[in-house]
């Protein structure tokens, strides 16, 4: 899905908020969130695609406002409710107020039929493919030509992954992209490399 | 927020969510308590840069590790003892050189060699490091404290599959003949994002 979070490119947005020493965290809540994510994993109630993509199906207000962990715990809160731990009201009733929860998911997708495997050297070209589910190519390579760097060992294939539908896992290729390519005259000059699984990918010329 | 029908009562606060949710998990479990406590404590303790720092002091005076680590950093980290999750299959070292200068990110969420660069601060998972470390690379590290040469090839490596990435800094001159982990000392979490020069 084309949603809030995928912001690789987008402009508008101000300076870095950098310290020396920024602290991963800074309030015991947070600490908690992410251990009770880590422990949610652990108990099988999600994997990491599912997770992933319960955030990024929260609503663009609440995303673009909430803190890191807060978009964490409410990921994790939307696959509570959809996985039927809990209703919304119980959650709610918990909560003692109202608990803000992702947007419904959209259907996932099963690997490409006719992808083929890339060497190093290889041209390829990102596919146009616009899905409703979860997917993990940014937008800003799209259709975009690159170079394969190298190939990374075969993981779930994540459109399917975050939808529970059965897959056959399959590598990532590491693409690299000159930022010229990617965003003609108003990109820093810069090599670009994005981790691409192999359905993401076609032959280029 | 989102939902139109919902808004009639204020968003409980985000502690009280996090109570809620925790409850919800303690069904699931025994001694989740204690689970969760051990959980923050690795998050807080064991997931540090001194790891990465460590690989990296290695590499430096070791050249066939440093070579083992560049072909297969995930089975090298191992070789000191370093643990990656699960999910985290592979692990790609990026080298540094006078003319290369490598950055890590995710611009689509945080993700991390945590287990080894600690989990990430603020900025990196900030909206503003997102969305313009990779089209506005050398402009971002200039904000940041590194003003690179024209001539440095800038590579921003774009964390979106379970690959994990951690940059291998140059030794800095005047270093030789330290200890290991004296040369550990000098190697800063930004270093290993690629933010950092040494």
């Amino acid at each position: 899905m084309d949603a809030m979070y995928d912001l690789g490119g987008k402009q508008g947005f101000g300076r870095i908020r950098y310290a020396k020493g920024a602290r991963a965290f800074h309030e015991p809540w947070e600490v908690r969130a992410n251990a009770l994510y880590a422990l949610a994993v652990r108990f099988g109630i999600l994997n990491m695609d599912e997770y992933r993509h319960a955030i990024e199906r929260m609503e663009p207000r609440h995303y673009l406002t909430a803190s890191y962990y807060e978009r964490s715990l409410t990921g994790l809160a939307t696959l509570c409710v959809e996985k039927g731990l809990v209703t919304r009201d119980e959650l709610e009733r918990r909560a003692g107020g109202a608990f803000p929860l992702s947007q419904p998911s959209a259907p996932g997708r099963t690997n490409l039929a006719t992808r083929e495997r890339f060497r190093p050297g290889d041209r390829v070209r990102v596919r146009q493919d616009v899905v409703p589910g979860h997917v993990r190519v940014p937008a800003y390579v799209r259709g975009k030509t690159g170079v394969v760097e190298s190939e990374s060992p075969a993981y779930p294939f994540p459109d399917a992954h975050a939808h529970g539908i059965a897959a056959e896992d399959e590598p990532t290729y590491d693409v690299r992209f000159r930022s010229d390519d990617l965003w003609p005259h108003s990109a820093d000059p810069a090599t670009i490399y994005v981790g691409i699984f192999q359905s993401y990918l076609e032959r280029a010329p | 927020m989102p939902d139109q029908d919902r808004v009639v009562h204020r968003t409980a606060p985000i502690e009280k969510r996090v109570e809620a949710i925790q409850s919800v998990i303690a069904e699931r479990g025994e001694n989740v308590a204690q689970a969760l406590e051990e959980l923050g404590h690795v998050a807080q303790e064991q997931w540090i840069p001194q790891n990465g720092a460590r690989v990296v002091a290695r590499a430096w005076v070791d050249p066939e590790f440093r070579k083992r680590l560049l072909a297969n950093g995930r089975e090298a980290v191992a070789e000191l003892g370093f643990t990656m999750p699960k999910h985290h299959r592979h692990l790609v070292v990026l080298e540094n050189s006078p003319s290369v200068q490598n950055v890590i990110c995710c611009t689509q969420c945080s993700c991390t060699a945590f287990s080894l660069i600690g989990l990430p601060p603020d900025w990196y998972k900030d909206l503003e490091y997102r969305a313009r470390v990779v089209r506005e690379s050398r402009t971002v590290l200039k904000e940041m404290g590194l003003d690179l040469a024209a001539e440095v090839e800038v590579r921003v490596w774009d964390t979106t599959a379970d690959t994990r990435y951690m940059v291998l800094p140059e030794r800095p001159a005047g270093t030789e003949g330290w200890t290991e982990e004296r040369l550990a000392g000098i190697v800063t979490r930004d270093g290993l994002i690629g933010v950092a020069r040494l």
